[in-house]
């Protein structure tokens, strides 16, 4: 076992109780605050090198949203970790009873390559503010900011607690045979599986995000303009390779003809007539992902974009129109800039689809009429719901950012990443004293002792009054 | 085994319907749960009796009041968890809707122990209810009473579709487990656990495991023991120590081992009587394995109090082994017997060194005077709760989660906790569809200025 050192050596920091005291972990994520600030170019670079994503795009998901994880942390950190005091029953009225928030002990973080900084450094906020001690495997695919943060957080981290072990399909299994106290995944619903199924093993608990297809209706009662706007920004930001973009559109026949020409203006707008000399337009990650999301390329037919340039692993901002569910496209995420349009008869159609499939990390609706939206939100079921926009509830770090089914297991963002790695422990402290309260539990049991067990226990709904 | 998928097929059917989703129907059917043990209530404490030698107001304050106490509490405030959770926005979001809606998950599987068996069930069939979800129950086979009970009264009172109960062993659970559920709560042993977890992870199934482990009781020199012997007396021979949060084991100096001993003889005398055996309070062990499993514990053993069974029976006195080393065979797995043994340390430091050198706990226990000690104590180690100058009582208080860590389990539930364990948070993020200037600083074409602000 190539790993056994080092998940041994972190235990045993993490036995020594140094990642515990707040001021230790406030220094930490002050480290990693300092790390996004220095390194701030070389970051850059590397996502750039891996993701060919504009510098624009970087700095927002990689640097910015990280920056505001960690600001929220840190403002919050101390009310976090307070003993949560809870409310008592009769019984326990002159108890202390509390929860209190314990780190679960070595964590691993599984990071995947999209946004290759930013899903290490969301997810490790949250475990170091928790009080654990992290291993991070960050994704060999991109391999730059593989470099990158292997090579450089050894320099702002506490070693002892904090390490980064590098490697592929082979590294990470034997990674995984051991034991950890808690592991957060991001990636695949089939690799969630193989993650899910090693942890049983050790009864080790995980929060694991995944992806899906996910859906985004549109009315017939919208704006065209803005909700082109809004899909467009949402389906090729990252060249379309983000959990959470709008996979596929469902509309009728009358708003893929409105909308087509829309979507068009949109993509002009925001990339130029020609998306390859655009320096906001992104790349594909790697020549294996490029030859697969240019295969979903013959579904439907191709109405807007559909050139590619293997050398530059450039796909053009697609949209496909009148796709089929049997289409390749459909078969699976996309995970690149194609937007299949797939015409429905109604919203009770589009709703049926959605609900026949696996259910999806986010579903999208777009109507001038909120009926429609609150139709579409109350009738199917997914990790988040947005209506009339794209990726901005992942954005909100209050609202929890998760899947559900295929789509992923637990949450995090702002406080739920605390509360992801933080082992809630009920505790009851009670008093020596007054032992006559409690003589009525003891045996030997007799009526009347029951009676006054029901009468101190008993929930008694409002209302109901007990006047002799 | 077509039968397990017929059945689950059916709940997920009933599911698809909605028909568990409107408030209303969840209340009508806690309701009739309610009615259910109200109106059975002489079966449901027969077939206690017959599984585990359980006298009548012993398993009326241990198994019924908690059910009622849980179904009073859910009628009353399901209104309130259910609603919508609106959440803090930030500048980008500051007109728009932005809320956590809490879903059902769908069809969750409720797989019971023996110890417990009503309760067991009860408790998570009532909060995945309240949390509007189809849930196939399956009851431990091993309390066969109890089993056949709930198999005929559920259906009594509930929607038949919605709630199936389940019957059967290793096989027909087996089966069970490769049906997908969208939510499994299991209770029992760790090495079951695992399985559960890894056929969960088939369909990435998030799972509420409560298993067990060794509860520890650390009791220190300066407190009264006699109250503390009490105390522990109680939690650990109740339901014959077949209680997964009993404290398993006593940590102590060994200068006042032997007090412990002579007040836990005096409470056992207070409690059973002379003849323990002829006690209407006193259970019995729930089979001949579980019977013979702990008799193996006593092997080597010194026997301060107790140690007289009777194989016939499944009758274990209320026993107390002193000097026992930490390597010895009683201190190994969870006991789950009417068996105490004594560990002597020399200090609290040592107490928590050798509580942390084991696997987390389902509950930790520390008896002292000195509040800072038991703050020690509690900051040292992890279990999944606590009682400090008592046992077993973190677990009546609702307002805790109750649940593991490690070893001893993942998730938790009771009260609100069950609401939200068998419930989907869902985040919902609701704009206006106009309004689309302030959009308009994210769109490319991106530029330095842009970056800047």
């Amino acid at each position: 076992n190539p790993f056994a050192g080092l998940v041994s050596h972190l235990r045993a920091s993490w036995l020594s109780g140094k990642t515990r005291p707040m001021e230790y972990r406030v220094a930490q994520l002050e480290a990693l605050g300092r790390f996004l600030d220095e390194k701030k170019q070389e970051i850059l670079e590397a996502t750039e090198l891996d993701m060919g994503n504009p510098s624009f795009e970087a700095y927002f998901t990689e640097i910015l949203l990280c920056k505001n994880e960690l600001n929220v942390t840190l403002n919050n950190l101390s009310s976090w970790m307070k003993d949560e005091h809870v409310d008592k029953n009769l019984v326990t009225q002159l108890d202390s009873a509390f929860i209190r928030k314990e780190p679960y002990g070595v964590v691993l973080l599984m990071a995947p390559w999209n946004y290759p900084i930013h899903l290490i450094l969301v997810p490790l906020i949250g475990a170091i503010a928790a009080g654990n001690c992290v291993i991070v495997k960050p994704s060999e695919i991109s391999k730059n900011t593989e470099s990158l943060v292997a090579e450089l957080l050894s320099c702002y981290l506490d070693n002892d607690c904090f390490a980064v072990v590098t490697g592929g399909v082979q590294e990470t299994t034997r990674l995984l045979e051991n034991k950890f106290d808690y592991i957060f995944f991001t990636g695949s619903p089939s690799v969630g599986r193989v993650v899910m199924t090693a942890a049983a093993k050790h009864l080790t608990p995980v929060t694991v995000e995944l992806g899906g297809k996910n859906p985004c209706y549109v009315s017939d009662t919208c704006d065209v303009h803005n909700v082109a706007r809004r899909v467009v920004w949402g389906r090729f930001f990252n060249a379309g390779q983000t959990c959470n973009a709008p996979d596929y559109l469902l509309c009728t026949l009358e708003m893929q003809e409105k909308l087509m020409p829309a979507l068009r203006e949109a993509i002009t707008e925001f990339f130029g007539p020609n998306p390859q000399e655009s320096p906001d337009f992104g790349r594909i990650v790697d020549d294996k992902q490029f030859r697969r999301v240019r295969a979903l390329l013959c579904s439907g037919r191709v109405a807007i974009g559909g050139q590619t340039d293997e050398a530059e692993r450039y796909i053009a901002p697609t949209v496909l129109a009148d796709v089929l569910p049997s289409d390749p496209a459909m078969q699976e995420e996309i995970f690149g800039p194609i937007l299949p349009i797939v015409v429905v008869a109604n919203m009770d159609e589009a709703i049926d689809f959605i609900n026949a499939r696996q259910r999806p990390l986010v579903v999208y609706a777009f109507s001038c009429d909120s009926k429609v939206v609150n139709q579409v939100l109350e009738r199917t079921s997914s990790g988040g719901f947005c209506g009339n926009d794209t990726l901005m509830q992942g954005m909100l770090s209050s609202l929890p950012f998760g899947g559900i089914g295929n789509s992923g297991l637990g949450k995090y963002h702002g406080k739920f990443t605390f509360d992801t790695f933080s082992h809630q422990r009920g505790c009851l402290h009670r008093n020596m004293g007054l032992e006559t309260l409690n003589a009525p539990r003891y045996p030997p049991y007799t009526q009347q002792k029951l009676g006054l067990i029901t009468a101190t226990c008993e929930v008694k709904r409002r209302g109901t009054c007990t006047l002799l | 085994m077509e039968r397990m998928q017929q059945v689950v097929g059916r709940a997920r059917a009933a599911f698809n319907t909605g028909r568990s989703r409107p408030l209303e129907f969840r209340i009508q059917q806690l309701k009739a749960l309610e009615r259910m043990v109200q109106e059975r209530e002489k079966e449901i404490l027969a077939a206690l009796k017959a599984d585990l030698h359980k006298g009548e107001p012993n398993a009326y304050s241990h198994e019924i009041l908690g059910v009622l106490g849980e179904l009073a509490l859910v009628k009353e405030k399901l209104p309130s968890w259910a609603a919508p959770q609106h959440v803090k926005k930030n500048l980008m979001t500051l007109r728009d809707e932005a809320y956590i809606n809490y879903e059902p998950l769908g069809v969750v599987l409720v797989i019971g122990a023996w110890n417990y068996p009503f309760v067991l069930v009860m408790q998570p069939l009532i909060g995945a209810i309240a949390a509007g979800n189809a849930v196939v129950v399956k009851p431990s086979e091993v309390s066969e009473n109890t089993a056949k009970m709930i198999a005929d009264l559920l259906p009594q009172y509930l929607d038949r579709e919605l709630y199936p109960v389940v019957t059967g062993g290793v096989p027909e659970t087996t089966e069970l487990l490769t049906q997908r559920f969208d939510h499994i709560l299991y209770t029992g042993n760790s090495a079951v656990g695992k399985i559960v977890m890894a056929a969960a992870a088939k369909h990435l199934t998030p799972v509420t495991l409560e298993l067990g482990g060794k509860s520890p009781c650390y009791i220190d020199k300066d407190c009264d023991l006699a109250v503390a012997c009490r105390r522990i007396a109680w939690g650990k021979y109740m339901n014959c120590g077949q209680t997964c949060i009993a404290p398993d084991y006593i940590l102590c100096d060994p200068s006042i081992q032997g007090q412990v001993v002579e007040n836990i003889k005096a409470t056992l005398q207070e409690f059973y009587g002379e003849d323990v055996k002829s006690s209407p309070d006193y259970e019995r062990i729930i089979n001949k394995r579980h019977f013979k499993r702990i008799l193996g514990l006593l092997e080597g053993q010194k026997i301060a109090h107790g140690g007289e069974t009777d194989e016939a029976s499944c009758f274990i006195a209320p026993t107390i082994l002193t000097d026992v080393s930490p390597e010895s065979k009683v201190m190994e797995e969870e006991i789950f017997g009417p068996v105490l043994p004594i560990v002597t340390v020399k200090s609290v430091e040592e107490a928590i060194e050798l509580i942390n050198s084991r696997e987390k706990p389902l509950a930790l226990y520390v008896f002292s005077n000195n509040k800072q000690l038991i703050k020690r104590v509690i900051s040292e180690t992890s279990s999944g709760g606590v009682t400090g100058n008592d046992v077993i009582m973190h677990f009546f208080l609702s307002t805790l989660p109750f649940g593991g860590v490690g070893h001893s389990g993942m998730g938790a539930y009771h009260g609100k906790h069950s609401f939200e364990t068998f419930s989907h948070r869902r985040s919902c993020l609701i704009k206006d569809l106009k309004m689309e200037g302030t959009n308009k600083m994210r769109y490319p074409p991106g530029s330095q200025k842009k970056v800047d602000l």
